[in-house]
């Protein structure tokens, strides 16, 4: 890759950021150059994040139909599943997945709720909210790429 | 308190971790000969190792491996310690930053505050150094980060001690020895070695230049045993091993290429020269996949960017690094009978 090549194709990367590509000059010397970003990685880490998206919406849905509690949301949109989330608040994964019923939810005493905002760093109010329709789209509710 | 340390910026954690620490304790050391040195290049398709539910691909040695290969290697010595508890590490951590010493440490990078939310990850590999403490904020050098970067207490907490995947247990390190005079020609050697053997010699078919040709067979597969969607998530997580935040492009093989030509020089050695132009070459072809396996992705693939022509160049990128392992190995032996 010459200098001329290194892409600055700025996609997710924030304007006050760079990274830095391995080039050659035109003496064929490797220097280190400053890089906005590429557009295939933009797009492959575009990929990644729909597929998280699809995730959160799905819940949502769940959520809002009755079948999983706001536990569940929260989890998506911190990327976790079950085991991981377990291992972050310390309690068996049977647990955690009975904690995604929203009943069982309902009924958590507040030193629990507490445990699971903290892991989130989030408040206990706001671990007991989830975002109230998804008409303007799942990305309206989670794009960490705007 | 603030040590005096100097933050340079680098493209990959690990090797600009080793670099920048070695620096501070006046061994004045590139990113690129950190890694080569280090014996960090790599190839590994490992399907069964799963991220997002997709296979893993690895272009570098294990975590943690660049760093200990290279103070072996320099006969630095260094101090590595993993906790249970985490108040106990976050103490430790205290008690060197007040002693004066930099300390480097294994991160989750879902947890650093400073990190873009689109590039945050569950990814516990990360490396960075605190060399200070402001109340209760921790100074940090991040190696990717242009500039450096500070960090609750409680978001390092979380950081060091995050779960899943090769969790880093509050994994932290400094250096307690570092020797007067380095000699470089040796270690040079000895890193060019182990990457070809590792490359060329580990047996069985996903591991180096074979696992390279046998990624090739595998995507060419894909759509045909997965179905477009999942060939293309397939695809996606590849360009994202091979490009993403830190491998300084094509999979670290530009930066191995930056290596082989600063040791040309150290070592006098012209052919080691030619071989960088060539491994230059190799990761233009990385790049090239990478470009069509986007397109693809985006579903905008043209009549000539079909799976094959992928695959082709795969088999292309192994045919070339093997060659130049071979000819690496070649230069090693000849210093080994003295001429």
């Amino acid at each position: 890759m010459k200098i001329s090549e290194v892409p600055q194709e700025r996609g997710i990367m924030p304007q006050d950021l760079h990274e830095v590509c391995y080039a050659v000059d035109e003496g064929g010397n490797y220097v280190l150059v400053p890089s906005a970003g590429w557009d295939p990685k933009n797009v492959a880490n575009h990929q990644a994040w729909e597929i998280i998206q699809a995730q959160v919406a799905d819940v949502l849905g769940d959520i809002y139909a009755g079948r999983l509690s706001p536990l569940a949301f929260h989890m998506a949109v911190n990327q976790m599943n079950i085991p991981l989330l377990s291992k972050y608040v310390r309690m068996n994964r049977w647990r955690v997945k009975r904690h995604l019923k929203p009943d069982v939810f309902k009924r958590l005493k507040s030193d629990r709720l507490k445990q699971y905002a903290e892991v989130f760093g989030i408040t206990v109010e706001q671990l007991l909210k989830v975002p109230p329709d998804l008409t303007h789209g799942v990305k309206e509710i989670f794009n960490p790429c705007r | 308190m603030q040590i005096d340390f100097k933050h340079r910026l680098s493209a990959h954690c690990e090797s600009g971790v080793s670099s920048n620490l070695l620096f501070h304790y006046g061994v004045d050391i590139s990113e690129a000969m950190a890694f080569g040195i280090g014996a960090g290049l790599f190839f590994g398709y490992l399907p069964f190792i799963r991220i997002n539910q997709l296979p893993l691909t690895t272009f570098r040695c294990e975590v943690g491996g660049i760093l200990k290969g290279l103070t072996r290697k320099l006969g630095v010595k260094m101090h590595f310690e993993k906790f249970r508890n985490p108040q106990k590490a976050m103490a430790a951590l205290d008690r060197s930053l007040e002693s004066g010493t930099p300390v480097g440490c294994r991160t989750g990078a879902y947890w650093l505050p400073y990190f873009p939310s689109a590039y945050r990850f569950h990814f516990n590999m990360h490396n960075l150094v605190v060399y200070g403490k402001e109340g209760d904020d921790y100074l940090i050098s991040d190696p990717v980060f242009p500039e450096t970067q500070r960090c609750s207490q409680e978001d390092l907490v979380k950081s060091r001690f995050a779960q899943g995947a090769l969790a880093p247990k509050g994994t932290m390190y400094y250096l307690t020895h570092v020797p007067k005079d380095i000699d470089l020609r040796e270690p040079i050697y000895k890193g060019i070695q182990t990457v070809c053997r590792r490359m060329l010699k580990i047996p069985g078919p996903i591991i180096g230049v074979r696992g390279i040709r046998f990624l090739a067979g595998q995507v060419e597969k894909w759509p045909r045993k997965l179905g477009k969607r999942k060939a293309s998530l397939y695809l996606g997580q590849l360009v994202r091993m091979q490009e993403e935040l830190g491998t300084g492009g094509a999979g670290f093989r530009f930066m191995y290429a930056a290596f082989l030509q600063e040791a040309a020089g150290i070592l006098n050695q012209n052919r080691l020269l030619d071989l960088s132009a060539k491994m230059t070459q190799a990761g233009d072809l990385w790049r090239s996949f990478a470009v069509i396996g986007a397109r693809t992705c985006k579903d905008r693939a043209t009549e000539s960017d079909s799976s094959g022509a992928m695959a082709d160049i795969l088999r292309d990128c192994a045919r070339k690094e093997s060659e130049i392992y071979q000819e690496l190995l070649a230069v090693v032996k000849m210093r080994r009978h003295g001429q």
